[in-house]
């Protein structure tokens, strides 16, 4: 792709994608940020050979008899011609890269937006127990709400950019952050920032109304 | 137990089944690979009649989605593995689980033979790396691989050479996006 991306995921993150036993939530920041970075997507195809690895060095178990005819018969009724064009699509129509159109379709602005003053929107995401997803729609020149961490939180920039006192975070670049950090990200001048930001905590605002809306917006 | 001895073109195998629904290559896939998918299933804390079943599911599944088999960023093994991977995801917590875009050679493409080579080559010399792992070592990688470790609990360092399997295949994707430009 042709955006530079200096933010990556680590390999315990991908690892434990790669063995399939990341939260749906967390999946999805994972399997979108490697849709745009191919660096991330060679070292997940590393780590899945490692599973194919695993699965070579096993002990085999016996299959039952007739299985291979079972399969063959199963398999043998499909037409793999008539697969749907959809499982082909290679690239989604809009901005949204293709993991999230499932969640959000496939253009931001028909994304349902929730007000959360100042400008900052967010829509909070259908995911399974463990961790939640959300979209943060940053205007130009507006900082977050001061806010703390409890658990995991990564944050993918997914159009426009983001700066903290530390590091600036482009489109494709995500953050992650832990129980430690305590931050004000503040979008870049020009277009407006919107991320997918995950986590397996409720973020806690600093301010006392921040903080007091916090049940009610579900943050 | 001879036929481990033997290099067998597995990717060679897969791709006569993708390309002509060769059922004697589709034979010998199962063989060797069906009841090591048993094996990652049970170990997955399946038990060995549901085993059974999803391996056989991810065998049908092998030759239904043959296409998408790239054998310049997969060995025939890795594609084994993260198919059965995703069974285990169904069955277990019946989440989804959001997959990156899929990037395919389209019917024009074919990826490069070398890449091909090097990348059944590579994960050959991966597998023995894993079974010349101290065993408390290669016990860790692989119960990371069951799904019985958290993302906080693996390990940032897995004493596995891997630079150079994810070179190769990062060189793949770059021939692939030219491909597709």
């Amino acid at each position: 792709m042709s955006m530079t991306i200096r933010h990556h995921l680590t390999d315990p993150l991908l690892i434990a994608y790669a063995a399939g036993n990341l939260p749906e939530a967390f999946g999805l920041a994972i399997a979108t940020h490697v849709s745009m970075c191919d660096e991330c997507r060679a070292r997940l195809c590393a780590f899945e050979a490692v599973g194919g690895a695993v699965i070579d060095t096993l002990e085999s178990v016996e299959m039952a008899d007739g299985s291979l005819e079972a399969v063959m018969a199963r398999a043998s009724m499909v037409d793999r011609v008539a697969v749907p064009p959809t499982v082909r699509a290679r690239k989604s129509s809009g901005a949204v890269p293709s993991p999230l159109t499932d969640y959000v379709g496939s253009d931001f602005t028909a994304v349902k937006w929730r007000p959360l003053g100042m400008g900052v929107r967010q829509a909070i995401l259908k995911t399974g127990p463990g961790a939640s997803a959300r979209l943060l729609y940053i205007p130009a020149g507006q900082a977050m709400p001061d806010h703390g961490h409890r658990g995991m939180e990564l944050t993918l920039v997914l159009q426009g950019a983001f700066s903290d006192a530390e590091d600036r975070f482009g489109p494709g670049d995500i953050e992650i952050a832990t129980a430690d950090l305590e931050h004000t990200p503040v979008a870049e001048a020009g277009v407006a920032c919107i991320c997918l930001a995950v986590t397996d905590a409720p973020l806690r605002f600093m301010g006392l109304i921040p903080r007091l809306l916090q049940p009610l917006f579900r943050i | 137990m001879s036929s481990d001895k033997v290099e067998v073109d597995w990717a060679g195998l897969l791709i006569a089944v993708r390309d002509f629904q060769d059922k004697t290559a589709f034979a010998q896939i199962f063989r060797h690979f069906a009841p090591r998918v048993k094996g990652f299933l049970m170990k997955s804390g399946t038990d060995a009649a549901l085993a059974e079943e999803c391996a056989q599911d991810v065998m049908a599944t092998l030759w239904q989605k043959a296409h998408l088999f790239d054998p310049s960023r997969a060995s025939v093994a890795t594609w084994v593995f993260t198919i059965a991977r995703n069974r285990r995801i169904d069955v277990a917590r019946r989440a989804r689980r959001p997959e990156p875009e899929i990037l395919d050679w389209g019917p024009e493409g074919e990826p490069d033979q070398a890449d091909v080579y090097e990348i059944a080559q590579e994960t050959k010399r991966l597998t023995d790396a894993l079974a010349g792992l101290p065993e408390k070592q290669k016990a860790l990688i692989q119960r990371a691989f069951y799904g019985d470790l958290s993302h906080s609990e693996i390990a940032a360092e897995t004493g596995l050479p891997l630079g150079t399997i994810k070179s190769r295949i990062r060189l793949a994707l770059d021939r692939l996006r030219q491909t597709m430009s």
